[in-house]
C-alpha cells in the first residue's frame, strides 16, 4: 500500500494489518488502512470483500484476530467496546436507514445530541441542557429543517438516510463511518448527499462504503478497493478505472 | 383541586392516562361504598368476597402493567414474570405466617405449622426478620428486583435477546417452581403458605381489612401506573422505546443499551413483586403453582388482549380477562377454557392492538364520520 501521500499529515485512524478469522474464513486478511483528518475516504469492492467487517472492526462490533486499530495515533481501539468507541469520537451509519420511526425528527436528533447518556442523566434530563443551536444547524444542514416535527417513520427513504447522517453529526464525532449512504436514493438525492458529505468533510473525517461508482467519483476523494479481505488498490477513481486488477475483480464486469 | 392539579402536572396532557386514573379513583371509592352502605339484598351490593376478588383483579392489573413496561416499551418479552409476582407473594406470605404466632395448630410461637410438622427445631435463616412488616415489605421489592438484576445482568451483558431471552425466563420460573415444591427449601413445599390470620393486627376476615387491602391495591396500581408513565415519558423512557425499535442505532449513538434494559427489567420485577404481595393476603394462599410457566404466559396474553405498549391497555386486559375467567368458570365450568382460548385467538387475529386499539379505531371512525356529516 502506498502511504507516501499521507506522510506529511497525522493520521486519525490507522488500521494496522488486521485479520478477522471467522472459524477459518478470513473476512479480513492483513488489511491496512489510513485516514487523515478532515478528508473523505471511500471504500469499494465486490460483495464479500470485507467492507462491512472492516467497519465492524473499527466500531468495536468485531474483535480483530490479529492486528491493531489505532485512533488518533495513540488509542488502541481493541481495548474498547462499541459504546466506548462512540464516546471516543467514531460514529457509524448503518446500511439500512436506522432511525426511530415512532419519534419525530427533532426527538431523533435530540437522542443523538444529548451528551450524557447514562440512565440517571436520561431520567432527570432537562430540555434546557440541550444544545438547541446545534440541533437547528444540523436539521438545516441535512435539509430537514421544515419537517422537524414530523414522525420520522413518515419521511421518504432519502430523508431517512439524511436523518441518520444528521444524527451522526449531532453526536459531534470526529470520524463518521457511513455504510452505503446513498443506497436506494434517487439521482437527485444522491447528488445532494454528495455535496452534503463534501461539506461535512471540511470539519470531520468521513469513511464511506459505497457501491455506486458515479457517487464515489463525485466525492473526489481517495478510493480504497477491497477484495477478499485485503486492499487491492488505492488511488483516485480515475487511476483505479485504468487499474487492470481493479477492472478484473470489480469495475470491469 | 389540589389533587387534579397535581395529577395534571404528572400526566401532562395525557388525556387517556388521566381518564384511567379517575376511573381507578372512582373504583377505589365505589367498591367500598357498595359493600358498606347498600343493603345485602340490593342487586348493587358487593359482598366481602367481591371486594377481595376485585382487589385480586387489581393486583393482576399491576402484574400486567409491569410486563407491559418491558414488553411494550423495551421489546423484552419475559415469559417468567409470574416468578417475580410469586416471590413478592412469598415474602408477604412469610410475614403473614409469622404473624400467626401461637394461634397455629401446633401453637409454636416462632415456627410456622409446616416446620413443626416436619420436625424442624429452628427457624431457617431466610425467615429471620419477616416478623417485622417493614422488613417484609422491603423484601417484597428487594427479592424480585435482585433476582431480575442478577438474571438481567448476565442476559443483557451477553446480549441474549428475543426468543432466547423469553425461553430462559421461562426456564427460570420453571426452576423456581421445582425448587419451591421441595419441603427442604423451607417455604412450605407444595402446600405453600396459608391459614393466615392477621395483617398488622387486623383479622384478614374483617370487612374493613378487606376494604383496606382493596384500597391499597388501588393505590399501588395508581402509583405503579404514574411511575411507569413518568418513566416512559422521560428521556430515559424515550431511549428505552428507541432500544425497542432500533437497538443497534441506540448503541451506536453511545448509549449503554444493556443498562437501560436492566433498569426497566428491575423496575418491572419490583412492580410485579408488589402485585404479588398484595395478592397473597386477599387470596389467602401462596404456593409454588404461582411459579408455573403457564401463569407467566397468561400474563402475556392479558397484555396482548388489552393492548400492548399503552400501560392502561395492559391493566385493562389483566382485569378484563380475569373477570371473564371468573364469569366463565362459574357459569360454564366445563367449557370455559374453550371460551378463553377462542377469545385469545379472535383478538390476536382481529384486534392486533388489543381492546384498546379497537376503542381508538372506533373513536377515529366516529370522528371522521362526524366530520363528513358536518361538511
Amino acid at each position: 500500500m502506498n502511504n507516501s501521500q499521507f506522510n506529511t499529515r497525522r493520521s486519525i485512524l490507522y488500521v494496522d494489518g488486521v485479520t478477522v478469522d471467522f472459524d477459518g474464513f478470513k473476512a479480513l486478511n492483513g488489511l491496512s488502512f489510513i485516514a487523515v483528518p478532515n478528508t473523505i475516504q471511500a471504500i469499494v469492492g465486490p460483495n464479500g470483500a470485507g467492507k462491512t467487517t472492516f467497519m465492524d472492526v473499527v466500531t468495536g462490533r468485531t474483535r480483530p484476530t490479529q492486528g491493531r486499530v489505532i485512533f488518533k495515533e495513540s488509542i488502541d481501539l481493541s481495548r474498547y467496546d462499541e459504546t466506548a468507541i462512540v464516546g471516543l469520537g467514531i460514529a457509524r451509519k448503518f446500511q439500512r436507514p436506522s432511525i426511530f420511526p415512532e419519534h419525530d425528527v427533532l426527538k431523533n436528533l435530540e437522542l443523538a445530541v444529548f451528551k450524557r447518556k447514562d440512565i440517571l442523566n436520561s431520567f432527570f434530563f432537562r430540555k434546557k441542557n440541550l444544545n438547541n443551536k446545534l440541533l437547528g444547524d444540523v436539521a438545516n444542514k441535512i435539509g430537514l429543517g421544515s419537517v422537524i416535527n414530523e414522525k420520522a417513520g413518515s419521511l421518504s427513504h432519502g430523508q431517512k438516510q439524511w436523518l441518520e447522517i444528521g444524527m451522526l453529526l449531532a453526536q459531534e464525532c470526529e470520524v463518521l463511518m457511513l455504510d452505503e449512504p446513498v443506497a436506494g436514493m434517487t439521482d437527485e438525492e444522491t447528488k445532494k448527499t454528495s455535496s452534503l458529505l463534501r461539506d461535512i468533510s471540511k470539519e470531520r473525517t468521513l469513511i464511506v462504503i459505497e457501491h455506486d461508482i458515479d457517487f464515489v467519483d463525485s466525492l473526489k476523494c481517495p478510493v480504497t478497493v477491497l477484495n477478499e479481505g485485503s486492499v487491492l488498490a488505492v488511488g483516485s477513481m480515475k487511476e483505479l478505472k485504468k487499474n487492470k486488477s481493479v477492472i478484473d475483480v470489480y469495475l470491469g464486469r | 383541586m389540589m389533587r387534579s392539579n397535581f395529577l395534571s402536572n404528572l400526566l401532562k396532557g395525557d388525556l387517556r392516562a388521566k381518564i384511567f386514573i379517575y376511573l381507578l379513583i372512582f373504583a377505589g371509592v365505589i367498591v367500598p361504598l357498595l359493600n358498606l352502605y347498600t343493603p345485602e339484598d340490593n342487586f348493587l351490593h358487593l359482598t366481602d368476597y367481591h371486594v377481595a376478588l376485585f382487589g385480586k383483579y387489581l393486583t393482576y392489573g399491576l402484574l400486567a402493567l409491569s410486563l407491559d413496561l418491558i414488553w411494550g416499551y423495551c421489546g423484552i418479552l419475559s415469559l417468567g414474570h409470574g416468578a417475580f409476582f410469586a416471590l413478592g407473594g412469598y415474602c408477604m406470605g412469610m410475614h403473614l405466617m409469622r404473624e400467626i404466632g401461637v394461634r397455629g395448630v401446633y401453637g409454636d410461637p416462632i415456627l410456622p405449622d409446616f416446620m413443626v410438622f416436619l420436625n424442624w427445631s429452628e427457624l431457617p435463616l431466610a425467615w429471620y426478620g419477616f416478623d417485622h412488616l417493614g422488613y417484609a415489605l422491603f423484601m417484597v421489592i428487594f427479592v424480585p428486583a435482585f433476582l431480575a438484576f442478577v438474571f438481567g445482568w448476565f442476559a443483557f451483558k451477553s446480549r441474549v435477546t428475543g426468543v432466547y431471552f423469553s425461553i430462559i425466563t421461562q426456564a427460570m420460573t420453571f426452576a423456581l417452581m421445582l425448587a419451591f415444591f421441595q419441603n427442604d427449601l423451607g417455604f412450605g413445599g407444595n402446600n405453600g403458605l396459608t391459614d393466615f390470620k392477621d395483617i398488622m393486627g387486623f383479622s384478614l376476615q374483617d370487612t374493613t381489612t378487606k376494604i383496606f387491602l382493596f384500597c391499597s391495591s388501588v393505590v399501588a396500581l395508581g402509583l405503579g401506573f404514574i411511575v411507569s408513565n413518568k418513566f416512559i415519558k422521560s428521556h430515559a423512557g424515550i431511549v428505552t422505546t428507541a432500544v425497542r425499535d432500533q437497538e443497534d442505532r441506540v448503541r451506536f449513538l453511545g448509549y449503554r443499551v444493556e443498562y437501560y434494559k436492566l433498569s426497566a427489567f428491575v423496575v418491572s420485577a419490583a412492580l410485579a413483586g408488589v402485585a404479588g404481595a398484595l395478592y397473597v393476603p386477599q387470596v389467602g394462599i401462596i404456593n409454588p403453582g404461582e411459579f408455573a410457566p403457564l401463569k407467566s404466559i397468561e400474563v402475556v396474553v392479558w397484555v396482548a388482549l388489552g393492548g400492548r405498549g399503552t400501560l392502561y391497555g395492559a391493566i385493562i386486559g389483566g382485569i378484563l380477562v380475569n373477570l371473564a375467567k371468573s364469569f366463565f368458570t362459574v357459569n360454564f365450568p366445563e367449557i370455559w377454557l374453550f371460551f378463553l382460548g377462542g377469545l385469545f385467538v379472535l383478538v390476536t387475529i382481529f384486534l392486533p392492538r388489543g381492546v384498546i386499539g379497537l376503542f381508538a379505531d372506533l373513536i377515529k371512525y366516529f370522528k371522521s364520520k362526524k366530520l363528513k356529516t358536518n361538511e
